[in-house]
């Protein structure tokens, strides 16, 4: 019991980077942007978390540099495609190539400051966001291991997830946002402001990928920068984002199976199994679900119709 | 009484690139008045009203609502304006409930959406007396609903001005009836309505006053009242034109293709068609009515070998040709034609130009691993002198020619094979007046040579013209197959919907 518990944990904390990428991309597919930067914009929000809270040793300022550099890209990214019209799949492309070679760069001159280690954050910080079970619920036998002993960053983005899923279809702006996903033209003839729309959810969802990077590079790895943090997690999201069927929520069950599979890799040593095929797991899954996953859809869990092409309303 | 007009356009200019759509049109609309807007393809009817509706911002010329004079920035000024309009391409989100799609944009105020939209959606279209589930997809409903849903969501901004866009295009009779039935209540209650249509029929019966355009150009004003079919045609093509269309006598007789108890599914597992036999005889026009996604295109796609068979069997001259791909059917020797509904998607390469187009029909033919584009050309070049095509060149994409000359390099194409079967789903789809004639007299010339034809079409009018027989579908099964010549629209208007429930009976040859 307590090992299979063991590994849930674990896969709730390796999976966790993977849900503020899914979630950040689910936000900008919604309204019709399908940005594959998400690899490169949890770069960019890996570096500047990290150099954020290394230099000013405030939690707060690191995730709102790491949402802002997220954002950040992001905003390239929207003016590439929203107002320039430009192809939506190279830019993406084009932001994550951008963005894992801006944080890698900047990651070695890092290193390099500070002589040749690895820069770390300051223990007071570490130790905010260490795992910790919480007053009294974390008390709970099992359940309180499992669900309430992890850092912030796991709540911050179970709380994302839940929050962008009620605003998406509970709110009027939700509406709106979905309509323009689905049929610019016709959010457009409904009088929505088109170009604004996709431009807030393109921002914000970049700043979610931001933090998904902040959370590897302050979190994962025990404050400690590595240059290969996110490694990969953001194309993982993506396709992630189409296991969810576009919902958040969902989200939350992917990532932790997926979570899973990042663990397990580490747990199988005594398998005898060659550790190259163990890292090729994650992989291997996501293509077999992926293609598991889109071999019959309902219509309304399908990518969002408006997606991947861009919108000019005197188009003929 | 307010003498001034709801609506007033002043000189309005509006050109794409190098094309002029609009060149200085004027019109205008009192309230309490329905105008239809008549013109061919391309004349610039429906740029015009999407200049009204805030779509595209005209270059120059002067727009007057109720005698003040307004500028249409965007969408969301004519909604202010109370200016609605019903695209022809329905502007509905599939995925969303008919009350989301009505609301969106003027939601109820506040952060959330409320249950209580389905509830006023509902008290809206009781209101109206039109009937519609507010909680149903947009994806679960025919054509008739979701327009139902288009009108409501005009309504629910309270627009008093309202444009259609060939608003009937898919509908059935009965359907336009009780549209029609709407515009004059709306009328009466001193709305102003323009409708944009191409069935001449139509204007006269719903219309107060015509404006014609030609060539981008408002060539005439005239009362329905003191006009006819014959003087607005002649305004529209800007010559005198034979409304008629012929009825080639049938000089061949035996049965070239029959189906029996045919069914297929979709790929969702909904039986799309039931139980259809027919038969197509040599140098005839069968006819095939129904209602927008009756089964028509898969009754296409399934004897072009392109859709899988679920139960029964199709025979061409006595030989099962069941479940044979295109390719098989060609080399059983059997040469059938097929002009999709698509026809730049599933008929032609749309990047492609003219020739190359010419050789994917003929390219495998060919021995050795090179195509021979000389044939292609001389065959190109043929069919662009009969059909008078008209291009910027045979290697110019054809995606950048207009519809009608897209259509006559596919049918063009088509008929350079000698086809026994030609299957042509919505041959005359968006085609002007001379376009529609030149097709029509395509298909005819194929008669006349014994080639059995498949035609759907949405205008019974022309079906009744044209045809031979008709079959009609309702839900995937055969309500009847009639001779032309007797029958008439009203009946087929019913058998569309099956007022009969016909559904299982024998043919009523």
């Amino acid at each position: 019991m307590n090992g299979i518990i063991n590994l849930l944990t674990a896969a709730i904390r390796a999976g966790i980077p993977l849900l503020f990428g899914t979630t950040g991309e689910i936000i900008t597919e919604k309204s019709g942007n399908m940005n594959l930067g998400v690899e490169g914009m949890m770069w960019l929000g890996a570096f500047f978390g990290f150099y954020a809270g290394l230099h000013t040793d405030s939690l707060i300022l690191a995730l709102l540099c790491a949402f802002a550099a997220g954002l950040g890209g992001a905003l390239i990214y929207a003016v590439l495609t929203v107002s320039l019209r430009a192809n939506q799949t190279v830019a993406g492309l084009a932001l994550t190539i951008f963005g894992t070679a801006f944080a890698n760069f900047f990651g070695l001159r890092m290193i390099a400051d500070n002589g040749g280690f690895l820069p770390k954050l300051s223990p007071r910080l570490t130790g905010i966001l260490a795992d910790k079970p919480i007053p009294l619920l974390g008390k709970i036998p099992y359940i309180g291991k499992l669900l309430f002993s992890h850092n912030i960053l796991v709540y911050l983005g179970i709380g994302i997830a839940v929050l962008a899923f009620l605003y998406m279809n509970k709110t009027r702006a939700g509406l709106r946002m979905r309509a323009v996903g689905e049929a610019p033209a016709t959010a457009d003839a409904a009088g929505i402001n088109v170009t604004l729309t996709k431009y807030i959810h393109i921002l914000l969802g970049g700043g979610v990928c931001g933090l998904g990077g902040a959370y590897l590079s302050l979190a994962f790895f025990g404050g400690q920068w590595q240059n290969a943090c996110v490694d990969g997690q953001g194309w993982i999201a993506v396709a992630l984002v189409i296991f969810a069927n576009w919902n958040p929520v969902k989200a939350i069950l992917g990532t932790l199976l997926f979570g899973m599979f990042e663990v397990i890799r580490f747990r199988v040593d005594w398998l005898n199994i060659p550790p190259a095929f163990c890292d090729m797991l994650p992989y291997v899954i996501t293509t077999l679900i992926l293609v598991i996953a889109s071999i019959r859809r309902s219509r309304e869990r399908r990518q969002p119709q408006g997606c991947g092409n861009n919108y000019f309303r005197e188009d003929r | 009484m307010n003498k001034q007009p709801a609506i007033k356009l002043c000189g309005i200019t509006k050109s794409f690139d190098k094309v002029v759509a609009n060149d200085h049109i004027d019109l205008s609309v009192q309230r309490g008045e329905i105008l239809a807007l008549l013109g061919e393809n391309g004349s610039g009817k429906t740029t015009l009203m999407n200049i009204l509706a805030g779509i595209y911002q005209p270059d120059s010329g002067e727009i007057f609502i109720d005698g003040e004079r307004v500028s249409i920035h965007a969408p969301e000024d004519a909604n202010r304006l109370g200016i609605g309009m019903i695209h022809q391409h329905f502007k509905l989100v599939d995925v969303h409930t008919a009350a989301d799609n009505i609301i969106l944009g003027a939601e109820p105020k506040g952060l959330f959406l409320r249950k209580s939209r389905y509830e006023k959606v509902r008290e809206i279209s009781e209101r109206f007396g039109l009937s519609v589930e507010p909680t149903k997809k947009i994806y679960n409903m025919s054509v008739g609903e979701k327009q139902t849903v288009e009108i409501l969501k005009v309504l629910y901004r309270g627009a008093n001005i309202l444009i259609l866009d060939e608003p009937t295009a898919v509908l059935t009779v009965q359907e336009i009836r009780r549209l029609f039935d709407i515009l004059r209540r709306m009328r009466d209650e001193g709305c102003a309505i323009i409708i944009i249509t191409h069935k001449l029929g139509e204007v006269m019966e719903i219309s107060d006053r015509v404006t014609v355009l030609r060539k981008g150009k408002s060539v005439a004003t005239v009362e329905t009242a003191s006009s006819d079919i014959h003087t607005l045609t002649e305004l529209m093509v800007g010559s005198s034109v034979n409304l008629s269309i012929e009825r080639t006598e049938r000089t061949h007789s035996g049965t070239l293709l029959e189906t029996h108890h045919l069914s297929v599914e979709s790929d969702d597992g909904v039986r799309m068609l039931d139980d259809v036999s027919m038969t197509l005889e040599k140098g005839e026009i069968l006819g095939v009515a129904g209602v927008a996604g009756s089964g028509q295109r898969e009754l296409c796609e399934t004897i072009a070998g392109l859709m899988p068979i679920r139960e029964g069997a199709i025979l061409f001259k006595k030989k099962n040709i069941e479940n044979m791909t295109p390719r098989q059917i060609f080399q059983a020797g059997i040469s059938m034609s097929f002009i999709p509904e698509d026809r730049l998607g599933m008929g032609l390469a749309a990047s492609m130009g003219i020739i190359d187009n010419m050789l994917l029909k003929t390219y495998q033919d060919a021995k050795g691993p090179f195509v021979r584009k000389k044939d292609a050309r001389l065959k190109a070049e043929t069919i662009t002198e009969k059909l008078r095509i008209s291009t910027s060149g045979m290697d110019a994409p054809v995606r950048l020619m207009s519809g009608g000359n897209v259509q006559k390099v596919l049918l063009g194409r088509e008929i350079e094979s000698d086809p026994q079967v030609l299957i042509t789903a919505y041959p005359v789809r968006g085609l002007d007046i001379n376009t529609s004639y030149t097709i029509y007299d395509a298909l005819n010339e194929q008669k006349k040579k014994g080639t059995g034809v498949l035609f759907i079409c949405e205008d019974l009018d022309v079906m009744l013209e044209l045809c031979d027989r008709i079959m009609v579908l309702c839900h995937g099964k055969v309500t009847g197959i009639v001779d032309a010549a007797k029958t008439t629209k009203e009946e087929l208007g019913l058998l569309m919907t099956d007022a009969a429930g016909k559904g299982d009976t024998e043919n009523v040859d």
